[in-house]
């Protein structure tokens, strides 16, 4: 039975051999067919050598997560042969090196077509028709997988020159000839194959030329592109993975005119963006764990001071250094009560891709109609997931930057000749306004201590209970102003058997398990809490109403599930975890969404809570 | 960049109104009164002007200014000032703190600035102790020294501010004495006019926690050659013919000559303490050197460069960079 874009592919290798690269080709090439695409990025902490592999999932929907299995594994080493061999399945594919690996070796399953390239003799080749020197061409290995792989899934070539093309322009445009010299090879090799290897390799893909362009991006560009737009024209960092891709494509785009400061420290970095947004301009600043930690006292400043800054934390697994290249949603306890004494944080995870644009976006607004820091919580699985979307909707992006002084009381201030009451609570809107350096009657003061409604420290009680009370019953506002379908979303099946509960990139897999699940007789919905500090206390309802509530995350800690606790009452009592580093699967999910509600897990009793849990926790994956 | 007032304003005008709550007799007054001076010298409307503070007794000058003032976080003033000043060049920033703040908790911010550039005057404070926190030893105090409220002598050696700046890349670098008022001003004003990061180290007594470096100790005359001569204790290197400054910033040679002669100046040890200008040279400040890769800020300063309608609607067009992620 042939399975017509449904399908798995891997490619692996030892890092700095081009594994990235060779994924991103493919993955083009799958997209301009007209495809979907999700590709997952598994690396080490390391520049050469270590093991990374690139999988890439296509499919004839939209689609937001990775599976397990792998129908198609394209090798050009021995090391991603054995370490992944037996994942390939029944009906799939191993391409290999037979001069780099024994098939005896590997963990094969019956049924796998092996398909032998010598990869060197290829190289050869090419070097002889190009003209171009063999021991130069060593990194187009890659090339040459991807395009046996093509060729397997009887892409016309035709799809492999036009990405090429695309790829290389400019300087590197005669690069294309001698690619295609070697693509033409890789498509002769298994063209040559006997017509029965062909037919049991169950797995074709074929183009949908009549697909609208989407985008073909990763978590970090949308973010970038999210926050161009937004006008954010002051950006700092410290070099940390997984953020850094973030402020590389800000700095790649001096067109826009952002200025993008590499500083010397995380503490310079949030310090830098806050005495910028002091000007007015739209500024952030992008880190992950470590860093984030390193900002708390600066970002406490900017709860003190009302500053509008965005912080973007890309959430890698920690504590400490961790697994800095590995996923994670380790950081959501941290953004809602880190930094010492009180201050209202807006917390705020985008759900998908495209939301990383949308919330990068929105966080802007926020930070300015609030006054004060938003956080915004990406992790690595998005950040570096390549995946195909719609264009994002530019329609209904409005810019808002809040309270900002009027001529009128920029006016009143100078004939008071006091300063300007920038801290003053306005009694309706509570939020004060804002008068940007350079005005004409804006000076004020700003102080981390305690202070008055210019700015001048005190430490008088009844000022005190003002400032403070003024500072946190923002977190009454952003629960009133932000609209409720951007707190959080409910989506899937009406009159679920089952709600699932979760928050950032695990939404993609859950959307994904919606279809197979009912297949299996489970009606699902999913609850994904958008903004997370203050807690979308409107959910309490769905929550009460729902049949059976599973809480995904991946953390040891049910971080959200503690939140959602804190502020309804309602304690998740079925929860499916993660917390090896690797992002769950589909046949993860769907498998264990399965187990709890046919209650074949265990209960046990939780060391935090004391409550009885009955709970999965999910390991597979290299 | 930054325009000045047609009818200067008088001292008075920069002296906010909140109350002084500094020890009688402390340093920092005369560094408040000289910095409100160039200020009104300058010509500054106090609305494009931000004084950026460290924490600590120092600190507290952000609000005795009737300027924009920022009191910022122990140890942070530097990029803070930085970030304003890179965000609107077309703001007077100046950054002003403590030598704890500045060369103890905050000595890497100290470091990388000098590597900037960004054209902007730092003034330290330097009293050799902790003040706030009662007393305790600053890094520039020496070894061995035991001020009012140390239990036991100091056991770290000083840093020389100076020689640090100059190995930094400051590319103004100036010391002045806290009570020797036109000096002081003459010295703020220079440091604020040069274009680039100028660092001026304001030597000043702590009356509450420093009884070695008194008042009268910096006041006391020292020997001088020959019997019986006394001289001052701080003396003016410019006045004495040492010229710091870098005529020709690509001539290698006269710049190693001067560095060197700025180092050696800026270890001077003895009883004597040398004030003035010990280095100055002229190169592109940071703003500029990001103006000649991101050509849009010739145009706008971040914080006024235009990205939404009248409407609000935002007017960056993306469709350039959409293209290239288009399948």
């Amino acid at each position: 039975m042939k399975v017509v874009n449904d399908f798995s592919w891997m490619i692996g290798g030892p890092q700095g051999t081009g594994v990235d690269s060779s994924a991103n080709l493919f993955a083009q090439a799958c997209a301009s067919a007209g495809l979907w695409v999700f590709g997952k990025r598994e690396y080490h902490s390391n520049i050469k050598g270590k093991h990374s592999y690139f999988q890439v999932r296509v499919f004839d929907k939209p689609i937001n997560s990775h599976v397990d299995d792998v129908h198609l594994l394209a090798t050009f080493e021995d090391s991603t042969a054995r370490l992944h061999a037996h994942e390939v399945v029944k009906g799939g594919a191993l391409i290999y090196d037979p001069t780099k690996i024994m098939l005896d070796d590997l963990n094969l399953k019956s049924g796998v077509i092996t398909l032998p390239i010598d990869f060197n003799t290829v190289l050869r080749h090419v070097a002889e028709v190009t003209g171009e020197e063999y021991g130069k061409l060593a990194i187009m290995k890659n090339v040459i997988a991807v395009a046996a792989s093509m060729a397997l899934l009887r892409m016309d070539i035709s799809e492999m020159e036009e990405t090429l093309t695309r790829l290389f322009t400019g300087k590197k445009a005669k690069l294309v000839p001698t690619n295609m010299a070697a693509v033409k090879k890789a498509y002769e090799s298994v063209e040559a194959l006997p017509p029965e290897i062909h037919n049991q390799f169950l797995y074709h893909l074929t183009p949908n030329k009549k697909m609208p362009k989407r985008l073909l991006i990763n978590g970090a560009s949308a973010t970038a592109m999210g926050k161009l737009k937004a006008g954010c024209r002051y950006q700092t960092y410290y070099p940390i993975s997984p953020a850094t891709d973030e402020s590389n494509f800000l700095e790649s785009h001096p067109e826009y005119g952002i200025a993008v400061v590499q500083c010397e420290d995380e503490i310079a970095s949030i310090d830098m963006a806050l005495g910028a947004a002091t000007t007015g301009v739209r500024a952030s600043t992008a880190t992950s764990g470590p860093g984030f930690c390193l900002m708390q006292e600066g970002m406490g400043w900017g709860g003190m001071n009302e500053v509008p800054i965005v912080v973007f934390n890309y959430q890698r697994g920690g504590p400490s250094t961790g697994l800095p290249t590995r996923h994670e949603q380790g950081d959501l306890m941290f953004s809602a009560f880190g930094g010492h004494g009180e201050y209202p944080k807006l917390v705020i995870a985008p759900a998908d891709i495209d939301d990383h644009f949308h919330v990068a976006f929105e966080s802007f607004n926020y930070a300015d109609k609030f006054q004060t820091p938003v956080m915004v919580l990406n992790d690595k699985l998005l950040t570096h997931s390549l995946q195909t979307i719609p264009p994002f909707n530019e329609g209904g992006l409005v810019i808002d930057r809040g309270r900002l002084a009027t001529a009128e009381e920029l006016e009143a201030a100078i004939s008071e000749g006091k300063g300007f009451p920038r801290f003053r609570p306005d009694s309706k809107t509570v939020i004060s306004p804002r008068p940007y350096p350079g005005q004409e009657g804006s000076p004020y003061w700003m102080t981390g201590d305690e202070h008055d409604d210019y700015g001048h420290i005190t430490e008088n009680p009844e000022t005190r209970v003002k400032m403070h009370e003024k500072r946190l019953s923002k977190y009454r506002l952003m629960l009133e102003q932000i609209p409720e379908e951007k707190q959080f979303t409910l989506k899937g099946e009406v009159d679920a058997d089952v709600t699932l509960v979760c928050w950032g990139s695990t939404s993609g897999v859950l959307l994904d398990a919606i279809e197979p699940l009912k297949a299996k007789g489970i009606k699902a919905n999913i609850l994904n809490y958008r903004i997370l500090n203050p807690l979308p206390i409107a959910t309490e309802k769905i929550l009460k109403k729902a049949k059976k509530l599973i809480l995904i995350e991946s953390n040891w800690g049910t971080q959200l599930g503690h939140l959602i606790r804190m502020t309804t009452g309602v304690f998740i009592s079925n929860q499916i975890l993660k917390y090896t580093g690797r992002p769950m699967s589909l046949n993860e999910i769907i498998d264990s969404v399965e187990k709890i509600v046919k209650k074949e897990v265990k209960s046990e009793i939780d060391p935090l809570t004391g409550m009885t849990i009955e709970k999965v926790v999910l390991t597979y994956g290299l | 960049m930054v325009s000045k007032l047609h009818t200067p304003l008088t001292v008075a005008a920069y002296k906010s109104d909140v109350h002084n709550d500094w020890c009688p007799g402390c340093g920092d007054f005369g560094i408040l009164q000289a910095i409100q001076q160039a200020f009104a010298e300058l010509a500054l409307p106090p609305w494009v002007s931000m004084v950026f503070a460290g924490i600590g007794c120092s600190g507290k000058v952000f609000n005795y200014m009737a300027s924009h003032g920022v009191h910022t976080l122990h140890g942070r003033v530097l990029p803070f000032a930085v970030g304003a000043k890179l965000a609107n060049p077309n703001l007077e920033v100046i950054a002003v703190g403590g030598d704890g703040d500045g060369y103890g908790i905050g000595a890497g911010h100290f470091v990388h600035a000098g590597r900037r550039n960004v054209d902007m005057a730092y003034i330290v404070m330097t009293n050799e102790v902790y003040g706030l926190t009662k007393g305790q030893a600053s890094p520039t105090l020496g070894r061995g020294q035991q001020t009012k409220s140390l239990p036991l002598p100091n056991t770290n050696d000083a840093i020389q501010p100076l020689a640090l700046a100059l190995s930094s890349g400051y590319t103004w670098i100036g010391r002045s004495y806290a009570f020797d008022g036109k000096h002081l001003k003459e010295m703020i004003k220079k440091a604020m006019e040069h274009k680039g990061m100028a660092l001026l180290d304001v030597l000043q007594p702590c009356p509450t926690f420093n009884d070695l470096h008194t008042t009268e100790w910096f006041n006391k005359k020292v020997k001088g050659e020959g019997e019986n001569v006394t001289i001052p204790r701080i003396f003016n290197i410019n006045e004495q013919g040492y010229d710091g400054a870098v005529k020709d910033p690509t001539n290698a040679d006269e710049v190693s000559e001067k560095r060197a002669k700025a180092f050696e100046m800026s270890n001077f040890r003895g009883e004597r303490i040398p004030v003035g200008v010990f280095y100055e040279i002229k190169l592109p400040t940071y703003f500029e050197r990001m103006q000649a890769q991101v050509p849009m800020l010739k145009q706008y300063a971040p914080a006024l460069m235009p990205y939404q309608d009248e409407s609000h609607l935002p007017t960056t067009d993306l469709s350039k960079v959409y293209a290239e992620y288009l399948f």
